[in-house]
């Protein structure tokens, strides 16, 4: 596995082969909350960098998370629906919420990496 | 602690918290604050409030219908009904109790002169489908509301049918939709920019009609940032929605401008009116160049929520739009005042976009706004708002320096802080709020707007005096002292005097539990 590479929204992805899995970061579930409800994305849907593919509610509010590439949804986290805590209790790992085929893969390049991506919190 | 239906009660805990440990009585009850079951909980087989004859035992005339099993539900004489929702009521808190704090809400005083009026059987009795020529008083009251909400706002028309401030939203971007299908670009003009504070609502409302919401970031200051507007203006803007004073209670200074750029590229100006509270006889939104904008006649003009009735959210329309206004609305003549219903009524020279309700909108909030409009008068209404951004600002001189202010004041009618203030004492924004509800109060609006972190939005409104105030704002500076002096299970543990502790809003969410039945075990949380 690749490292993670993160967006100024909060997104993380993780290359594995020529998929990618994408979910929110441990510092955005922090600021989120208790969450409540994920709303995921078709599996099959193409969407552009920065479209709106998923939604994640908590008790605070509700907020969009956006695709890191561009690219097709190749699997979601089916567990999430009816266990949205999976985001709080491991944001980064089993609580990832779909995979996406990047259509373009320099969009990576794009991305934060973590120590980045840390400085870009801290802000 | 539970109760006898096996539910969590009251604080119960609140030895732990260092405050003076309850005694158990007999009844579950503490004094007036009554251990209260479910009304299924209550019902006894053969319990009624009415005694009804034995039904004679004739042919059924529907037709195999008729219900074979019990309705289910509880059977409970006329005191059990009456006592057990009297003791609901008094575990409330209602605006007739106390200060109501929350922001972006106006939550003021619901005067007894709009009871006293709304109850008039002419108004209260009146029926949708009654002739025209029995409803004249009713008819004059939307025509003399007509014309004080296009006076106070300086817009030609209004569309007094929607029943709630979405509902208004709604039917201002459908009347934007309309215009803009009526000059034949439906199917090109379909973003729509809305700022960052807006009230969720806005960015539904454009999404409910299928148009994309394309969000305009705030400024360091809390405004609407012109240039990134600015760079998102195109032929494909259907037009943009926005809330002024905004919702960091703040008035958008550049509002003038934003209207010009926008009809520069052909798009209309949508306003949210919730907090027209802060600038109704001061400011007319018509000249500001707004198109369209809902009132809350629950808001501006008392009746807040509980406070008698529904809502009403009637939407003023600028010239450009006002042709597309939905039906009904009230005309003249020498026979009197006449419902305009259909396209082609007499009255009616352009075609409307069709309507939002079956009838005619809230009588019962007409006759409230109009009385509450007519008992202040201009000058009255113009004061209101003067009031309520003294009180606000108040509220944020006086608190500013102890709990934290993200934007220079002075604000307009509402004040805002973050939880800087709280930094490092391990008590966030919903522990303060919880306190709150110990002091007695409602708490205030927390966790919006969203450009703030931790935001809690205080709007005091006018009705509240300086006293009131006073008390109000020594209470939050004792809070603010406590959480910052280390005193963290004062709030974590709150609320530790509401007639139940904290609840556990993230398993109400996860697994709501909505609905009784028998074989229901006790909810979870009592395990």
């Amino acid at each position: 596995m690749a490292d993670k590479k993160f967006t100024e929204d909060h997104e993380w992805i993780e290359m594995d082969g020529i998929t990618g899995r994408v979910g929110i970061s441990a510092y955005a579930q922090e600021q989120l909350g208790d969450i409540v409800f994920v709303e995921l994305p078709e599996v099959g849907t193409t969407f552009a960098k920065g479209d709106e593919v998923a939604v994640v509610e908590s008790v605070k509010a509700a907020s969009e998370v956006y695709a890191p590439v561009g690219g097709e949804v190749v699997a979601v986290n089916a567990a999430l629906e009816g266990e949205p805590g999976l985001v709080n209790e491991s944001a980064e790992e089993d609580g990832w919420f779909f995979e996406i085929k990047p259509a373009d893969a320099g969009e990576l390049d794009e991305l934060m990496d973590q120590a980045a991506y840390n400085d870009h919190i801290a802000d | 602690m539970m109760n006898k239906q096996g539910r969590p009660t009251n604080t119960g805990d609140a030895g732990d918290t260092g405050s003076a440990a309850r005694i158990e009585t007999a009844t579950g009850h503490y004094g007036l604050d009554h251990n209260e079951p479910l009304i299924f909980e209550q019902g006894v087989p053969g319990r009624s409030g009415v005694d009804l004859p034995e039904i004679p035992d004739a042919p059924s005339r529907l037709g195999g219908l008729a219900r074979a099993d019990q309705i289910g539900l509880p059977d409970l004489t006329e005191p059990d009904v009456m006592r057990h929702y009297v003791r609901l009521s008094r575990k409330n808190y209602a605006i007739d109790m106390g200060l109501f704090p929350l922001g972006s809400c106006t939550m003021k005083h619901n005067p007894r002169l709009n009871e006293k009026m709304a109850r008039q059987p002419g108004f209260f009795d009146v029926h949708p489908l009654q002739p025209e020529s029995t409803i004249q008083g009713a008819l004059a009251v939307m025509d003399e509301l007509t014309h004080w909400l296009t006076t106070l706002t300086g817009m030609p028309a209004v569309a007094l049918s929607p029943k709630a401030g979405a509902h208004g939203e709604f039917c201002g971007m459908m009347a934007i939709r309309a215009a803009h299908e009526a000059a034949g670009e439906g199917a090109t003009r379909t973003r729509v920019l809305v700022p960052e504070s807006a009230h969720g609502t806005n960015p539904a409302t454009a999404a409910q009609l299928g148009l994309k919401v394309d969000s305009i970031p705030a400024t360091e200051e809390g405004r609407v940032d012109l240039e990134a507007f600015r760079a998102k203006l195109g032929p494909d803007v259907a037009g943009i929605m926005l809330t002024n004073p905004n919702t960091c209670g703040l008035f958008e200074r550049d509002i003038r401008a934003i209207a010009d750029a926008i009809h520069d590229v052909g798009g209309y100006f949508y306003c949210d009116g919730a907090n027209f509270n802060a600038i109704v006889g001061r400011v007319r939104p018509g000249d500001l160049g707004v198109d369209a904008m809902h009132i809350n006649l629950h808001k501006t003009f008392s009746t807040p929520h509980g406070g008698g009735g529904p809502g009403a959210g009637p939407v003023v329309l600028s010239e450009a739009l006002a042709p597309f206004a939905p039906h009904p609305w009230v005309v003249g003549d020498k026979d009197g005042l006449h419902l305009v219903e259909h396209d082609g009524d007499q009255g009616d020279d352009a075609p409307a976009f069709g309507r939002l309700t079956a009838f005619h909108g809230q009588m019962g909030m007409y006759s409230r706004a109009l009385t509450y409009m007519k008992s202040h008068g201009t000058d009255g209404l113009r004061q209101v708002a003067e009031d309520s951004v003294l009180s606000a600002n108040y509220v944020l001189a006086r608190l500013k320096d102890h709990m934290s202010a993200p934007f220079e004041g002075p604000c307009m009618h509402e004040a805002l802080f973050d939880d800087r203030f709280l930094e490092g004492t391990g008590v966030t924004t919903l522990d303060f709020a919880k306190a709150m509800i110990d002091e007695g109060f409602h708490p205030m609006t927390m966790y919006f707007p969203l450009v703030v972190h931790g935001a809690m939005l205080i709007e005091p409104t006018e009705t509240e005096s300086k006293q009131s105030l006073d008390i109000f704002c020594d209470s939050l500076l004792a809070l603010a002292e406590g959480a910052k002096g280390n005193d963290k299970e004062r709030f974590t543990a709150a609320p530790h005097f509401a007639p139940t502790g904290r609840l556990d809003e993230t398993l109400a969410a996860r697994k709501p539990n909505l609905r009784w039945s028998v074989a229901q075990k006790p909810l979870e949380a009592a395990e």
